[in-house]
């Protein structure tokens, strides 16, 4: 049994490994000691509170950790890499019902977490707290459930939009507070069970608006409410230690959707209203122009990079759609081994989350030091003689830049149209989720390969000998 | 425990200034201080390791597991201790799967032989 003062340091203790754990992710080669110093905080933090007098009932907690601690790890075992939005949404999701539930628990019984007040009811400090970590961890459950449906494929990604949506999600907002300055009030169970009720339904109307397309922002914006969720309950505990990690993980969550909203150009706010992506696509396909492009075959793109210096890939998800990735590596081998300079770009919204098309290329086993960012690698494109385009479209529409009348000017994208020649791998000339045509398909330096990303790569593959 | 660090908090600071600060204050600080430790240590993440962040930050939040325990913890079972028990599961789940599944992506980023 330790000392309350040697309890207290193992959690500073622990706090410092969880910064060195997000520290470590500055690069690759750190990032895997990072990740061994975030499991060491967070085992530190578990034993020492196992080993609290308050803490008895051992055959149950076991029994419980055994059973989230198999699901958890077969589940980081099985699950593609495709499917890592949805996954992190879910665990999102995980961590709001389980704020919730210890919200509840310290609500019925205040002495186990040693914060009763001498009445054995709650100091109004801790009513507050409790208020506030019950309904961020309830709206986070909901929200990321739904989130989840949306990006799995369970529910439509389509925005679900109806007249009065956001008067109705203020009435309820508006509801949720008024309910939780009663629960304040009066400790009573109706006054926290309605605003716990209302947090639910609030977390699911909030995000039934908001179009697959958005999802990258929605998963980061969740990511951050977790933490708040976690920062929430650490302060009913008085446990700095959830503080310190809530906040982190909150500030992560923040600067990502931060990241997202400025690649897409959109406010958080305008993310958050809903209704972008569905129906303006349809609108798109109508304004579609019947100008000429110039189409070629797998063996003419194969002859065009297999005489380059330098060939800058641009994937997009299509790429991950068509399942390419390992036909694409292939290829990009074989030209590394012609002494072809093979570079990737990779625009922040590339993926479904951020930084989803690094990881969907790490496992290709495409190496990471030629895969660039937008910044990094945008000046090179004039220098290049062949960009390649594989089921991306809005992250390289010139529209961003040049009309100020298009839905996406402003967005930053990746300059390929600057390169001498640009290889286009798609399989028909429809338009990307912003429904809009794109400029570069009708350039002279423009070849458009239509096909199936898999095969295209296949077929320039065998076409390079 | 949790109120005996607040006692020792609210004594050194009880000392140094004369008069009792709200154990809340003093969470606070913690609070904002550890916001802008995370503003600038995320900051610094490689944009190509944004997805392992996102899994790792889902294991770290799964820390409320810390909340989970004490609740589960009496002997005797009442509603508290079950709800206690199942957000014990539930973030043995997020702390096993995103550890685990962030060393796996983490594992995947090679550099050029």
């Amino acid at each position: 049994m330790l000392s309350a003062n040697m309890v207290a340091l193992a959690y500073l203790a622990a706090s410092i490994l969880i910064i060195l754990a997000l520290k470590g992710l500055s690069s690759p080669e750190s990032s895997r000691r990072g990740n061994a110093y975030g499991m060491m905080g967070m085992g530190i933090a578990a034993l020492v509170t196992l080993q609290l007098d308050a803490v008895q009932n051992y055959a149950w907690i076991v029994a419980a950790v055994a059973v989230g601690g198999i699901i958890g790890g077969v589940a980081a075992r099985k699950v593609p890499m495709t499917h890592m939005p949805q996954t992190v949404a879910f665990m999102h999701s995980m961590v709001g019902l389980a704020a919730v539930l210890i919200a509840v628990s310290a609500f019925y019984d205040p002495a186990a977490y040693g914060i009763a007040a001498a009445d054995g009811g709650l100091h109004m400090a801790s009513r507050i707290e409790l208020f506030l970590g019950t309904f961020i961890g309830a709206i986070t459950f909901t929200a990321s459930l739904i989130a989840f449906g949306k990006l799995q494929g369970v529910l439509s990604g389509k925005p679900l939009v109806f007249a009065g949506q956001h008067w109705l999600n203020l009435i309820l907002g508006t509801a949720m507070i008024a309910a939780g300055i009663m629960f304040c009030a009066t400790q009573g169970w109706e006054p926290f069970l309605v605003m716990l009720a209302i947090a639910l339904v609030l977390g699911v109307l909030l995000i039934v608006p908001i179009g697959g397309a958005d999802m990258p922002v929605i998963v980061s914006m969740l990511n951050s409410y977790s933490g708040w969720a976690a920062a929430g309950i650490g302060f009913t505990l008085g446990n700095n230690m959830l503080i310190i990690a809530g906040a982190l993980v909150g500030s992560s969550g923040a600067i990502l959707s931060y990241i997202m909203c400025k690649a897409m150009n959109r406010s958080l706010f305008n993310v958050l209203l809903g209704g972008f992506g569905g129906e303006v696509a349809s609108g798109g396909t109508a304004q579609r122009s019947d100008r000429p492009v110039h189409s070629g075959a797998a063996e003419d793109a194969a002859f065009l990079i297999k005489n380059a210096r330098s060939v800058v890939i641009v994937p997009g998800y299509g790429l991950a759609v068509a399942r390419a990735q390992h036909a694409m590596k292939e290829m990009v081998d074989a030209l590394l081994a012609r002494g072809v300079d093979v570079k990737f770009a990779i625009h922040p919204v590339a993926g479904r989350m951020p930084g989803h098309m690094n990881v969907l290329l790490a496992e290709a086993d495409v190496p990471y030091d030629i895969v660039h960012e937008m910044d990094e690698i945008n000046s090179e494109f004039s220098d290049t003689d062949v960009a390649l385009v594989i089921g991306a479209n809005d992250v390289v529409n010139p529209a961003a830049k040049t009309d100020p009348a298009s839905p996406i000017y402003g967005m930053p994208i990746l300059e390929a149209g600057k390169a001498e020649h640009v290889i286009i791998i798609k399989r028909s000339l429809a338009p990307g989720y912003a429904g809009l045509d794109n400029d570069l398909f009708y350039m002279d330096k423009t070849m458009m390969l239509f096909d199936d990303a898999k095969k295209a790569c296949e077929s320039i593959l065998q076409a390079l000998d | 425990m949790n109120t005996l660090t607040h006692d020792v908090a609210q004594a050194t600071t009880q000392a140094a200034h004369g008069a009792p600060v709200d154990p809340f204050v003093f969470s606070f600080t913690v609070f904002v201080l550890a916001v802008i430790v995370g503003y600038h240590v995320v900051w610094n993440v490689t944009p190509a390791l944004h997805t392992p962040l996102m899994s790792v930050t889902n294991a770290i939040s799964s820390i409320i597991i810390v909340g989970a325990l004490l609740a589960a913890g009496p002997v005797e079972m009442n509603l508290a201790t079950v709800l206690g028990l199942v957000a014990v599961g539930l973030a043995s789940v997020n702390i096993f799967g995103g550890f685990m599944v962030t060393q796996r992506m983490l594992a995947m980023f090679k550099k050029r032989k």
